[in-house]
């Protein structure tokens, strides 16, 4: 366990098992992406209600779980940051934010695409809806603080304290956002049928989520990475690695 | 001026913890205390700055809005409290800055008393100064937006327990973004996430207060919310104030 620990805190290690693991999950998520796509979008039957509209889940649903866990995995490497002092985390934690807002956007807009045709406006103030703009907002707020210090130690240490603290207020403002909810506005609609969904369209929703979090690993793989050369560019590894002559 | 003063506030209140080692935490506590009520209230225009943004943003909604009374009483409940918000939140910045500018947060935190209870104590004085007085002020301002009647208790109570919580959340912001030369707008992008639940369970509960039943399940969860804040935040602001002091 503890020799783990040790090898994860070289950056050098994590560069090698990367370039290993890297390629598994590319495909992997290139794979399911194409499979879940064709299938919910061409194969899935349509929605008794909704009709050909509802086919967003497939892109609206994985987008907003993946946004959730990249909050959480941020967090997390941001209490492995400041416990272990492993730079390696916070390097990922710093390249997961951007995608992690991204995702969050992405799922907001292909709501609001959504609702168009389901609910027949662009916004509705819906608990959801609600709770993953706070969550935009999480996000915009670490990659901001993050960006504020000059200093880097001192810009990942806050940025990981503010990502725990977040982590920390993410179910106290999901369930007061709910609770808001239902006191404001009583629900005229909702989103039905996600647990009672047939097989056909369960399935391609499945393997559209675990694309996205291959695509989400895969990603930050390669991203951890070129941040590992770019801050170790001073390390003898990296130089022999660029073939550098000394 | 001033800061010669607080050096020498400060320096009196290591001396004492220096005489009576054996009850350190509560001198020290004390110290602190009595040092940051003693700073605000020698620069009054702190502690009142909040409370003019207040009743000035309260009269700019009938302006902007409708003088109509009956949809002012409508949406008061949530323009109190999204107002009170505001202004406790403009005067988070000033928080640590005077200490951090003259170097008195350094010795808070070479002190061998836990941070996490000096900053605690730091917070209730700013709470004692800034939610305090806003919660005792709301009610006439909810009287100009003709507020229903029987609300009026509730929305000063929910604001008193609310305003702590938010002191404790705010004071994290505060506590990261003091280091920064321009951390002002950087602090509210960072706590006005964090502030709605208070806000909602505020909010509500002053809504609950005019229709009359329910107020204090909403006062409950305020309570709760402060307990978990009270646990929690010390320890956040703690490690945020070491962050910004040493990088």
């Amino acid at each position: 366990m503890w020799a783990f620990i040790n090898k994860l805190r070289s950056p050098k290690w994590f560069y090698a098992i990367g370039a290993r693991l890297q390629p598994f999950f590319w495909v992997a998520a290139a794979a399911l992406i194409l499979v879940g796509t064709v299938w919910g979008l061409a194969f899935a039957p349509a929605d008794y209600q909704q009709g050909n509209s509802f086919r967003i889940i497939y892109v609206h649903v994985p987008a907003a779980f993946l946004a959730q866990s990249i909050f959480v995995s941020m967090a997390m490497c941001g209490l492995v940051y400041m416990v272990w002092k492993i730079k390696v985390a916070d390097m990922a934690a710093a390249m997961m934010a951007p995608l992690g807002a991204a995702m969050t956007f992405v799922s907001l807009f292909s709501g609001a695409v959504w609702g168009v045709p389901t609910w027949g406006t662009w916004w509705m103030w819906d608990a959801r809806l609600t709770s993953m703009l706070i969550l935009l907002f999480l996000f915009l707020g670490v990659i901001a603080l993050r960006g504020a210090f000059s200093s880097r130690d001192s810009a990942s240490r806050a940025a990981s304290v503010l990502a725990m603290v977040g982590v920390i207020n993410i179910p106290i403002i999901k369930y007061s956002v709910d609770w808001w909810y239902t006191l404001h506005q009583p629900a005229t609609f909702s989103i039905t049928g996600r647990a009672a969904m047939p097989m056909e369209m369960w399935a391609p929703l499945l393997i559209m989520v675990l694309g996205f979090y291959s695509f989400f690993i895969a990603l930050t793989l390669m991203r951890t990475r070129s941040e590992i050369l770019r801050r170790e560019s001073n390390k003898r590894w990296v130089r022999d690695l660029a073939g550098e002559k000394r | 001026m001033a800061g010669s003063e607080t050096r020498l506030v400060a320096g009196e209140g290591r001396g004492v913890s220096r005489r009576e080692p054996r009850s350190g935490l509560a001198v020290a506590l004390w110290a602190t205390l009595k040092r940051d009520l003693l700073l605000l209230m020698r620069r009054r225009s702190e502690v009142l700055n909040p409370l003019v943004f207040f009743a000035l943003v309260i009269t700019l909604f009938p302006i902007g809005i409708s003088p109509d009374p009956q949809l002012l009483a409508t949406i008061a409940p949530g323009l109190l409290w999204v107002a009170a918000l505001l202004a406790a939140l403009l005067s988070l910045d000033s928080l640590f800055r005077g200490d951090y500018d003259d170097g008195s947060l350094e010795q808070l935190l070479l002190t061998p008393q836990p941070l996490p209870m000096l900053a605690l104590a730091k917070v209730t004085v700013h709470w004692l100064l800034t939610g305090l007085p806003l919660a005792l002020m709301a009610p006439v301002l909810g009287i100009m937006l003709s507020l229903p009647a029987g609300s009026y208790l509730v929305l000063a109570f929910s604001l008193v327990l609310g305003t702590a919580s938010l002191s404790l959340i705010g004071a994290i912001g505060a506590a990261l973004t003091v280091g920064l030369s321009r951390g002002g707008v950087l602090l509210s992008l960072l706590v006005l996430p964090l502030y709605i639940p208070v806000l909602i369970f505020g909010a509500g509960a002053v809504q609950a207060g005019i229709v009359g039943d329910g107020a204090a399940a909403h006062l409950a969860i305020l309570g709760a919310l402060l307990a978990l804040a009270l646990m929690l935040a010390p320890w956040a602001i703690a490690a945020s104030l070491r962050i910004s002091i040493n990088g």
